[in-house]
């Protein structure tokens, strides 16, 4: 009785003619500028260090000419401003000799700064590195590998298919039209870039918090085998037209996606051994969050593929309890686990709040759970189970606000840090789309907004904001974080921040581009106007889009690059005679 | 006491616990629900074709952008005559086989028209056959890939009876090749061509939900929203095959601009063909009937807009002259 009253209160307001003033639109649009705001932030930080750095620059000049000086001297001409000095020291009054030494022969030479780089800021290198064992920081490199290719193929697929929108008739092959390619893409992204990078991260987590090695690396091996031996024939099969039935991300076929499943039962079997013998009482609350991701992609595997009851509409129950859960329970948490290890961490300070984290813990869980079916608001599945997702979406509010705050507050009195640094900006980019993805998701899920924006390209802009602002974003907070400090190489700062602001650009320029057109799209089947008009007008956002991707495609040639420099084998380094003299110098 | 903190087995296990238990509150309970729905009497089983073509749409992923689903608001009123029931999908969605599951033919994302009736919409298979092989011949904005690989290039003598060609001249054949649908194509034609959502003889079991206030659904008889009305059912209904433009499309569909049955004074004939549906010429496809999709009105607004549109200019219809056709084809039949 109670969820009838409440439909009709909802469904009776549904009217296309205040739609900019609905309480989902209106919020969805704050939290844009919220996105921008942020964007502008980072960047005013960076440009006032560098003003301040021309600035520098013009002294630091005057004193390499001095220090050239200084080198070029020779025996006698030290000589002679030597005694020069000593007599300047002994204040001796030959009114003509002062005259003719200037002051800053007189003076001490002061630390001398070499600015390596004449655009950017420098930022503060990575700490003192960090001694783990071969075996671990092997098996992380090798995780974080895969990651990487995975990433540049799967966005190289993205790429294209944003492209096949502007020009649809780019190919004609069979195993590279749209609807094949489309699978291959956002299967890539997730079960080959997002999860190999989690679990790879993951072994650093688990091993340093329980302060012990991890279980068996050889499972560890094994599991990576097999997920990437998943990732690589799913995408075949995909490609070949090999399907299991059009569900989002459950498209592999389940012998496919069964050798994803036990790399990640034998993941979790070798986390849970390491922290069941870990050398500290307490279990780090990272270590709640990775296992429980664990365990519940394991479950939702097993109820996303078992057969009994996915005939009819049974199917689609399933589908939204599945690729929500799927994005929610495993992308989600493992990464929140992650973040609370690494963004202390590079902060060098605790955590804000230890029960905020198991206070997010426990209703991500149970939130999270319950909200699958908004993927199928209006379709014919039960008004109680829609009601129960729209209502438990509002409650997704909780964990991610106690996970924002918590964040937020952690890095709070540290906001200087993220100019100084190249891993802050990913991890505040990262905690800021968080907060807004989270809550933008919400109220997409309410039913005007819902009414407006389901079927348009407004669904893809939102998966791109969380998949890529949150999970992608702190992906490489917490690889650049770490790598520099287990391998002692780290990679070019300007081409960190070239990843950086491409990365960032290209995603919002993705991201407005298909909000807006997405709206105008659902105006114009409000309307009721002829639906090939709403292809027509999508005709500008879908180009860029595209070169919103490009941009984005091209941070990511970037990051592998910067990938391969911090995990090369150092050779022996011999240090120019510049270096070496300027070590002296300081 | 139970301590979590320091507990890694029961902080795993209840992890477990309680997600499993709300799995199967949520999703488990409610699919087994779902699974109990019956087909609607008198709906039909899909053939052994059809169910082939079934496959073909969901290995060629055509559910990442058609959605099979008529949601019950108004917007989606262009897409069947009903709001979609869990029913509706009995026969469509069971098991394929051993390697895949239910087909996920409901969809998210509607790049492309949603199809659950697009059998009764475009029931023609020259154009299913034609939009398959480069939609942009049919449809010039659309963006949907050409499926070439469901086609065969042929000699023209060495056609078997039942074999489907596709126009040669807008295809670009050269010498005596065609184009011939393969298996897969005619497969996949029959399947599309099966998407007729059920129609209930009485009233409709479910209704939309209206989008705008009920005072601007009344005042919509103006005579300048009559044109625009025509236009956008014009666009609806005809234009797939006639296209916007009104010039056809060479080889498969016949121009209106021009057209001497569109500008005859006594539009007998015009309004016959779009009550009954025509197939008389040889080197066109066949235009299906519409008079059961169509109100008398509704087709008024489309022979006024044909006739007076891509430099056509014949008189407007009478309303009357329409009925009584209608009637009397009624009455023969």
């Amino acid at each position: 009785m109670h969820i009838n009253l409440l439909l009709i209160v909802q469904t009776s307001k549904v009217t296309s003619e205040n739609w900019l003033s609905s309480p989902g639109v209106v919020g969805t649009i704050v939290l844009i500028f919220i996105v921008l705001f942020l964007g502008i932030f980072i960047f005013v930080k960076r440009l006032n260090r560098y003003v301040d750095l021309l600035e520098d620059n013009t002294k630091n000049l005057a004193e390499d000419e001095f220090e050239r000086r200084l080198v070029n001297l020779d025996k006698e001409e030290v000589d002679h401003i030597l005694e020069i000095r000593q007599r300047g020291f002994k204040e001796l009054n030959r009114e003509e000799e002062m005259k003719n030494t200037s002051s800053k022969h007189g003076g001490f030479i002061k630390k001398i700064i070499d600015p390596k780089n004449p655009l950017f800021d420098e930022k503060t290198r990575s700490t003192a590195q960090i001694k783990i064992s071969e075996e671990l920081k092997e098996i992380i490199i090798w995780y974080l590998g895969a990651a990487v290719f995975w990433l540049v193929f799967g966005t190289l697929v993205g790429q294209y298919l944003g492209m096949k929108f502007v020009w649809p008739e780019m190919d004609s092959s069979s195993w590279l039209s749209f609807g094949r390619l489309r699978p291959v893409h956002t299967n890539t992204v997730f079960w080959g870039w997002a999860s190999l990078a989690m679990v790879g991260l993951g072994h650093y987590v688990i091993s340093r918090t329980s302060n012990r090695e991890i279980y068996s690396y050889n499972k560890s091996k094994i599991a990576f085998w097999l997920m990437n031996a998943s990732v690589f024939i799913g995408n075949l099969f995909l490609m070949g037209g090999i399907n299991n039935g059009g569900g989002e991300y459950r498209e592999y076929i389940w012998p496919v996606m069964a050798l994803f499943a036990i790399g990640i039962i034998i993941t979790f079997f070798n986390f849970y051994k390491t922290v069941a013998t870990r050398k500290i009482s307490e279990i780090y609350i990272s270590n709640w969050f990775i296992l429980a991701s664990l365990v519940w992609t394991i479950v939702l595997t097993v109820i996303g593929y078992f057969p009994d009851y996915q005939d009819g509409l049974g199917e689609t129950v399933i589908q939204g309890y599945y690729m929500h859960q799927g994005v929610g329970m495993w992308f989600m948490t493992f990464t929140l686990g992650l973040v609370y290890y690494f963004l202390p961490s590079a902060l060098n300070k605790p955590i804000y709040s230890y029960s905020l984290g198991v206070l997010a813990f426990w209703t991500q869980m149970l939130f999270y759970t319950l909200i699958g079916t908004h993927h199928f608001v209006f379709s014919p599945l039960p008004w109680w189970l829609q009601t129960v997702a729209i209502v438990f979406s509002a409650g997704m509010f909780i964990p991610v606000f106690a996970g924002t705050t918590n964040f937020l507050m952690t890095m709070r009195g540290s906001w200087n840090h993220i100019s100084k640094s190249y891993v802050l900006p990913f991890f505040l980019v990262g905690v800021v789309f968080y907060f807004v993805g989270s809550v933008q998701g919400s109220f997409q899920a309410f039913r005007f907004t819902n009414y407006l924006w389901h079927f348009t390209d407004f669904n893809v802009a939102h998966s791109h904001m969380t998949m890529y602002g949150i999970i992608t974003f702190l992906m490489w907070a917490c690889i650049y974080a770490l790598l520099p400090k287990i391998t002692g190489n780290e990679p070019p700062q300007n081409l960190v921040g070239g990843h950086f602001w491409l990365a960032f650009i290209g995603l919002i320029a993705y991201m407005v581009s298909l909000m807006v057109g997405g709206t105008l799209k659902g105006l114009s089947w409000i309307e009721g106007n002829p639906f090939i008009e709403s292809v027509i007008l999508m005709e500008n956002y879908w180009v860029w889009r595209a070169v919103g991707g490009s941009l984005m495609f091209i941070s990511h040639i970037i990051f592998a690059y910067n990938f391969y420099l911090m995990v090369r084998k150092k050779k022996n380094v011999t240090l120019s005679r510049k270096q070496t003299l300027q070590s002296q110098l300081n | 006491m139970l301590n979590l903190h320091k507990d890694h087995r029961n902080l795993v296990l209840i992890a477990f616990g309680v997600f499993v238990a709300l799995s199967i509150g949520v999703a488990i309970v409610p699919a087994y629900q779902m699974q109990e729905y019956e087909p609607i009497p008198g709906q039909q089983d899909l053939s052994v074709s059809e169910r082939k073509g079934l496959s073909i749409y969901i290995a060629e992923g055509c559910v990442g952008c058609h959605t099979q689903q008529v949601r019950n608001i108004e917007m989606d009123a262009v897409w069947g005559e009903r709001p979609s029931l869990a029913s509706d999908y009995y026969y469509s969605k069971q098991r394929m086989d051993i390697w895949r599951q239910s087909p996920s033919i409901l969809g998210s994302e509607r790049t492309g028209p949603d199809l659950t009736d697009i059998g009764n919409r475009q029931p023609s298979d020259q154009w299913h056959m034609l939009h398959l092989y480069n939609p942009r011949l049919v449809v010039e904005a659309s963006i949907m890939p050409s499926y070439t690989w469901l086609f065969r290039k042929t000699d023209t003598t060495a056609l078997k009876a039942n074999d489907i060609t596709l126009p040669r001249d807008i295809t670009g054949m050269e010498g005596s090749d065609v184009l011939v649908a393969t298996e897969n194509a005619m497969n996949l034609v029959a399947y599309l061509k099966s998407l007729q959502q059920f129609s209930f003889e009485n009233a409709s079991p479910t209704d939309f939900i209206p989008a705008l206030p009920k005072k601007d659904r009344n005042n919509g008889t103006t005579t300048t929203s009559t044109n625009s009305i025509g236009a956008s059912l014009y666009q609806n209904n005809c234009a797939a095959c006639h296209q916007t433009t009104g010039r056809g499309v060479k080889g498969a569909f016949p121009p209106l601009a021009g057209s001497l049955i569109v500008n005859d004074k006594n539009p007998e004939m015009l309004i016959k063909i779009i009550l009954m549906g025509y197939d008389a010429r040889q080197e066109y496809g066949m235009m299906p009937a519409l008079g059961d999709n169509l109100t008398d009105e509704e087709i008024k607004a489309i022979i006024d807009h044909e006739r007076s549109s891509w430099g056509n200019s014949a008189s407007k219809v009478p309303i009357e002259s329409i009925t009584r056709l209608r009637d009397s084809i009624s009455n023969v039949q």
